[in-house]
């Protein structure tokens, strides 16, 4: 395993060494391989990325990779080939707080463009980029099934319907006053369904 | 008021404790079905309730039951498709967000129908924090003996685990969706063998929706005849609609099938009008892969009668002047809305959604928003239109899965209904989109 099986991203056998669930997360990735028959525990594979997502730091470098297929004893690029598919794995580092903002039919007939447009001009960053400061990354999602309460964004477990620019703004404050990373494994989660 | 027979208690305080949802008749259809019936008995009474598969495909679920392979000694399984990404579709986010038990009540019901001892919820990732709803509510339901060994003390065991996805729309497919449950790519698998032969980790396996599974519980209770006596012909039962757009109350309805397409979208009972006293332009009836209808086809069929919200009546015409229950996403526009900027918020979708395996989708779905970009740029050819036209008649029926005939669909319609449309934009070299002025009522600069 090397380079050139994660395209842009370096190897870091220094960096790989150092990789260790936490107690707790360990636990995590023990109940979800328990979930599965004898043998079958490659199809832990997706939410065993979720939890290894969370723990180190919001998205999955190419150690962080090579360790799950440590822990699951599967091959590196079994790991690699499942992380690139589903957009939920981060491949390359994000802000804090990812603000992804659904722009998918009836999100747009909401005006999911003037959201995006404000956030833009709010944080002074483009859809994928990510703030100076670190806290903040946009991104835009195609349909959140959130349709019924358009226009939404969705960050870290929280969904934030109904959205207003008045709304943005609470909620980029909020977000920022906590200071926090936001995962999609977290117990707390906001909605307004 | 019709009958409801899903959320009928999405209202009712704590509904989402066992305790309250067991108090409010919760439970019912596994005490009877476990106590009073045979497996096949209650096989036959869904085959005799007439439902059909509420994700889509509209397939009857009795019948996709029946096909279920049984070999000694080798186990069978249930899987629940809890994906939803059909824009358009948010009623089983409502369903099990506000009532977790009526799923896992069906999860159980049905595994017992079909001999499985142990079932999967598959729910989309992004549904994260509903998943930990459903993981409460089945902790619950082990608790006081509804899972585990010997449920209510007979030979029935059963375990039922929930798995998280990684953001994929392609994993609603259920071969797609078996893929990403073993940890692979969510790739379509070719068919056959189907998964009733040959689904999770080469085991039989029934892939049901959400709702599919939920509606099992009041078919067990009241009997497939009497759940049969509720619609119209073979459209049976009550349905979830996700109703969003330009409409005055968007949100989930539930509807007993054969209510008018008119009545559903004007009447305060449901979507209440068309929001700031706009007229109806156009509706997405049944999630974003199905056929857009302008106003007058959606309200009456080209014969003139009143198009009803039935799988039938809608689909009355075929696709000439037809379109589809689908999932029950239900999208309305207003007068203002552009379709052809509607239709490249789809096509946009499909090709960040096509997984790639096929080259008629992979490589369709992407020229198809190129072009549509054109259009939204002003630099589009009024020969523009027909290549759009050509290109999707040439994904249609050519790829693995449903997801090329669901990119291609939406493309033909648009055309079909709309055609003036793309020409006056090609034509005047200029397009203006105030489709979205009047929600949020401010525009950034």
């Amino acid at each position: 395993m090397g380079a050139q099986v994660h395209g842009t991203q370096e190897f870091n056998k220094g960096k790989r060494a150092e990789l260790k669930f936490s107690e707790e997360a360990m636990k995590t990735v023990q109940k979800i391989i328990s979930n599965y028959p004898e043998g079958k525990h490659k199809s832990a594979l997706l939410p065993v990325l979720h939890v290894a997502q969370a723990e180190f730091g919001g998205w999955l470098s190419p150690e962080v990779m090579d360790y799950v297929a440590s822990v699951l004893n599967i091959k590196p690029i079994e790991v690699f080939e499942v992380a690139s598919f589903y957009t939920m794995y981060n491949l390359k580092p994000v802000g804090k707080c990812v603000l992804e903002v659904c722009q998918t039919s009836s999100c747009w007939l909401n005006g999911a463009e003037d959201i995006v447009k404000y956030i833009e001009k709010k944080l002074g960053i483009k859809v994928g980029e990510t703030t100076k400061d670190g806290m903040f990354t946009l991104k835009v999602a195609e349909c959140l099934g959130s349709c019924g309460t358009a226009p939404m964004l969705q960050c870290g477990a929280s969904y934030h319907e109904n959205l207003t620019f008045e709304k943005v703004d609470q909620l980029i404050n909020d977000y920022k006053t906590a200071g926090q990373r936001r995962n999609y494994t977290d117990l707390d989660y906001k909605n307004t369904l | 008021m019709g009958r409801k027979l899903l959320i009928h208690n999405d209202k009712v305080p704590g509904i989402n404790t066992l305790e309250v949802y067991r108090a409010n008749g919760g439970y019912a259809s596994v005490e009877k079905a476990l106590k009073t019936m045979t497996p096949d008995q209650v096989t036959d009474e869904v085959k005799k309730s007439g439902l059909r598969g509420r994700g889509g495909a509209g397939f009857p679920t009795g019948l996709k039951w029946s096909f279920l392979a049984k070999p000694e000694g080798v186990p069978r399984y249930l899987v629940c498709n809890a994906d939803e990404s059909e824009p358009g579709t948010f009623k089983d986010r409502y369903l099990m967000e506000k009532i977790p038990h009526a799923l896992i009540e069906g999860m159980i019901t049905s595994s017992y129908a079909l001999g499985a001892k142990r079932s999967y919820i598959y729910i989309r990732g992004e549904y994260f924090y509903v998943a930990r709803i459903l993981e409460q509510a089945i902790a619950e339901a082990y608790a006081a003996g509804w899972l585990g060994q010997n449920i209510l003390g007979t030979e029935f065991s059963h375990d039922c685990y929930v798995q998280v996805g990684g953001g994929a729309y392609i994993c609603g497919e259920e071969t797609a969706l078996l893929e990403s449950l073993e940890g692979k790519r969510g790739n379509p698998r070719i068919k056959p063998p189907f998964p009733a032969v040959a689904g999770l980790w080469g085991c039989p396996t029934v892939v049901n929706n959400v709702e599919t599974i939920a509606a099992v519980c009041p078919i067990v209770n009241m009997g497939g005849d009497e759940y049969a006596k509720i619609g119209i012909g073979k459209s049976t039962g009550t349905k979830l609609i996700s109703a969003s757009g330009h409409i005055n109350k968007p949100g989930v309805y539930e509807i007993e099938l054969g209510v008018p397409v008119e009545e559903f979208i004007f009447s305060e009972e449901y979507c209440g009008g068309i929001r700031n006293g706009k007229k109806l332009k156009a509706v997405v009836a049944g999630g974003s892969s199905v056929p857009i209808l302008p106003t007058e086809l959606i309200l009456k069929t080209a014969k003139g009668e009143p198009r009803l919200m039935t799988y039938e009546s809608l689909a009355d015409g075929g696709f000439q002047t037809g379109t589809m229950l689908g999932s029950g996403g239900f999208i309305v526009m207003d007068e203002d809305t552009s379709i052809v900027k509607n239709l490249f918020t789809f096509t946009r979708f499909y090709h960040h959604e096509s997984c790639g395996q096929c080259s008629p989708c992979r490589e369709g779905t992407g020229w198809m928003e190129k072009i549509l970009k054109k259009f939204l740029n002003g630099t589009a050819e009024e020969s523009d239109v027909d290549l759009l036209w050509d290109i999707q008649s040439k994904i249609e029926g050519k790829t693995i899965c449903p997801l090329g005939e669901a990119a291609a669909w939406p493309v033909a319609a648009a055309i079909r209904h709309f055609k003036q449309e793309f020409i006056d934009i090609a034509k005047s070299k200029k397009f203006v989109d105030i489709s979205h002025y009047n929600r949020l009522n401010k525009i950034v600069a």
